[in-house]
């Protein structure tokens, strides 16, 4: 072990004193990293997103010493989620494991402190989202590291067409693909506007579609809620879900699905997508999936999509947030090689070329990390489809169940508490009152200790 | 001398055939009899799995609205389910028994396909056919000018599909079950019968029901314990959808318990009918063996 951390080091030199930095260049490290690594990774939907990973996390290790085997783990069956909770109660498996938005919660108990990493990661590339801090800082430590891929935030997907021809909306011109927003028409985009428009591509059979059923996509709620001020818990872990706000956003919410498909309340993570891709639809909120899909599958709909801004509530503009993480598990083999991993898939060379292999559909959570990236700039058709996908605006990025404590944020989303409290009351025809009243009991629930 | 004593110790029957049933025993032990003592273990402890709790996880549930719900919507899943897949597999079992044994066959085996298909795969065909948005069956409905029917987004057609598939599935156990009792009630009972001028329902009460009831009485047994139990379906259909009205304890658990990461109470979830089913199996096995006593 000793050997090879000396022959390490003088490989590092080597390499430092060529002055070479090309994507597979060791991480100058301050801990000893050799031997195997195990890596338990959330498997990209994008096709070719990860070979490309595979190949830099190979190539690092070679160029380590350490012999890197990557598993990518796919999220579908909730197959990684199954995995990290026998990895987590059998204390064995993985080295690095994929921390996809509430995992750092749910095993945070598992997952070692990575504070020194994180902050070598803050002072070297600058600060990440406020929304890392929220997801990955638990208890006073840093239980996971921005993950190169698998970050992605909705942003509202338009058929640009169809808003111009029914609503009278031109997206393109709210939404440049370039710096020049016109903040006029921006500031008048506000959920009342939406309302309105959606209202008018109902009338022309084109609707807006989004779940509101007890699946994670149903997440675009909670964003709206949070435009609107509606907390079901607040930052102090009080249950505040029988408040005006949250009555008005039900009231909001009672209106716009009368102009959905009655099916939204069956929707499952891919209905969306589908619902765009056949032309059926004209927006939903979703990463750049739907898009790259239906470059493939339908190009006539994929070269009139744009990706935008949410719509203004009366608290502020907010796109649900999805971020994803990588922490090393309490009982991994190589810790010090994982730390050098985590410190190093944060470059942004590694980043962009993520960015890049997913088409971008992969968010970087640090911030020096968006600019100069060209992927969103370059991707067509049409051209400037996803230049608004990372946010250019006032949107801020928000977790569903914010602002209550992780811990009971995580049980308000994984419980889809939200979800279920708007059908309830738009499809079920529960009154507010009964519906505020079953979420306080849920909501009693999941603050148990 | 030593060994050939080995031998003819292990050559008594009791023994041969402990040994024998060995695998079986350490694969219930490994897979039934100790997750279900370390299932009543995490049952016991608090959410964190840092503190002994007792029962307070199972008092917890009683004052959860959406548990009684679960509560509810299991026992008539189990009732309505196991009800007509027996009254299907018992007419279906008298239909194949009328047959000419010639042809018996072929439908035995075609009636058996929705049991022998694993229902993870079988669900998915049927969820095609529901699909929210795009299903066949109302594109068949819509070519008939039939409006379509929110199979799995409106709580009555999403209970309704979940039974249907249910049934589709298990009716088939029923089938073979009581045909195979059909096949062993002595034909000169009927003959009997007919001489005396018993008509076909006089037969059916008097001879062939008598005859069945164990059989019966155990197939409804088993299958109340597997519908309770029932996973994949509503996981594979509606996920508990919409607004939790199509949960079972066991999807429900997985919620709790696994998605959300609360194991302990996801336990106590997937224990409390334990005592339901424990209570009813020995009500039906004590019936079963006082019968075959009399008998």
């Amino acid at each position: 072990m000793k050997k090879a951390s000396i022959n390490r080091r003088k490989f590092v030199k080597g390499v430092s004193a060529v002055g070479g930095y090309t994507i597979a260049a060791p991480y100058v490290k301050t801990a000893h990293s050799a031997g195997k690594l195990l890596l338990g990774i959330w498997s990209h939907w994008i096709p070719g997103a990860d070979d490309m990973l595979r190949h830099i996390l190979v190539k690092w290790g070679e160029k380590n010493g350490v012999e890197v085997k990557v598993d990518f783990i796919t999220s579908i069956g909730n197959k990684l989620l199954l995995t990290a909770q026998a990895e987590s109660r059998a204390k064995t498996g993985h080295d690095i494991f994929s921390l996809p938005t509430w995992f750092g919660t749910m095993f945070k108990h598992r997952l070692d402190p990575i504070d020194d990493v994180v902050e070598d990661i803050i002072n070297k590339h600058g600060p990440l989202l406020d929304s890392a801090r929220f997801y990955a800082h638990l208890d006073g430590h840093w239980r996971g590291a921005p993950a190169p891929t698998g970050s992605f935030f909705d942003s509202f997907v338009s058929r640009f067409d169809l808003f111009k021809e029914h609503a009278g909306i031109d997206l393109k011109e709210m939404f440049p693909a370039n710096e020049n927003r016109n903040e006029e028409l921006i500031n008048n985009w506000t959920y009342d506007t939406f309302l309105i428009a959606a209202e008018k591509l109902y009338k022309a059979g084109k609707p807006f579609g989004a779940t509101i059923g007890a699946t994670p996509d149903s997440r675009w709620l909670s964003s709206l809620f949070t435009a609107y001020g509606a907390e079901l818990v607040n930052k102090d872990g009080d249950i505040s879900v029988d408040s005006d706000s949250v009555r008005e956003v039900l009231e909001y919410l009672k209106k716009l699905t009368e102009f959905m498909p009655k099916s939204v309340y069956a929707w499952d993570d891919s209905s969306n997508n589908r619902w765009l891709i056949s032309g059926e639809g004209s927006v939903i909120s979703n990463p750049a999936s739907a898009w790259a899909v239906a470059k493939r599958d339908n190009p006539n709909v994929a070269k009139n999509l744009w990706h935008h801004d949410a719509p203004r509530g009366p608290k502020g503009r907010f796109r649900p947030d999805n971020s994803q993480y990588w922490g090393i598990w309490s009982f991994a083999q190589n810790k010090s090689a994982a730390k050098d991993l985590l410190r190093y898939v944060s470059e942004k060379s590694v980043v962009d070329a993520c960015v890049e292999a997913s088409q971008g559909y992969d968010i970087p959570l640090i911030i020096s990390h968006f600019k100069d990236n060209k992927t969103w700039v370059d991707a067509s058709p049409p051209d400037g489809v996803l230049y608004n996908y990372p946010m250019r605006g006032d949107e801020v990025p928000v977790a569903p169940g914010y602002p209550a404590p992780p811990e009971i944020a995580s049980q308000i989303t994984t419980q889809y508490i939200i979800a279920n409290l708007v059908a309830r009351i738009t499809s079920k025809g529960q009154s507010i009152k009964k519906g505020i009243r079953w979420a306080e009991n849920e909501l009693e629930g999941i603050m148990r200790g | 001398m030593k060994i050939n004593n080995l031998f003819i110790w292990l050559k008594q029957k009791p023994r041969i055939a402990f040994f024998m049933c060995l695998p079986l025993i350490l694969m219930v032990a490994c897979l039934i009899i100790y997750p279900f003592f370390y299932s009543i273990f995490l049952a016991t402890l608090n959410k964190a799995e840092t503190k002994f709790v007792g029962f307070a996880n199972f008092l917890f549930l009683f004052k959860r609205e959406t548990f009684w719900l679960v509560v509810q919507q299991s026992i008539f899943f189990a009732l309505v389910a196991v009800f007509f897949k027996a009254l299907i597999g018992f007419i279906a079992a008298h239909s194949i028994n009328a047959i000419p044994s010639k042809g018996q066959r072929k439908w035995r085996g075609m009636l058996l396909i929705p049991w022998v298909i694993p229902p993870a795969l079988s669900t998915l065909g049927w969820w095609w056919l529901f699909e929210p948005t795009y299903s066949a069956l109302n594109w068949l409905l819509e070519k008939l000018s039939i409006d379509a029917i929110p199979w799995l987004s409106e709580t009555f057609w999403a209970r309704f599909s979940i039974i249907l598939v249910n049934i589709w599935v298990g009716a088939p156990f029923f089938l073979i079950m009581y045909l195979a009792a059909l096949k062993s009630i002595p034909e000169d009972l009927y003959e009997a019968a007919s001489i005396d001028g018993a008509n076909y329902w006089q037969k059916l009460f008097f001879i062939t029901l008598p005859m069945m009831k164990n059989i019966i009485s155990i197939t409804i047994l088993f299958s109340i314990i597997v519908t309770f139990a029932n996973f994949d379906i509503v996981r594979v259909l509606t996920r508990g959808g919409p607004i939790d009205t199509t949960h079972l304890f066991a999807t429900y658990a997985f919620r709790v318990g696994i998605e959300s990461g609360d194991i302990p109470l996801g336990a106590a979830v997937s224990l409390f009918m334990f005592p339901v089913l424990a209570v009813l199996s020995f009500i039906i096995l004590r019936n079963v063996r006082k019968r075959t006593n009399e008998v």
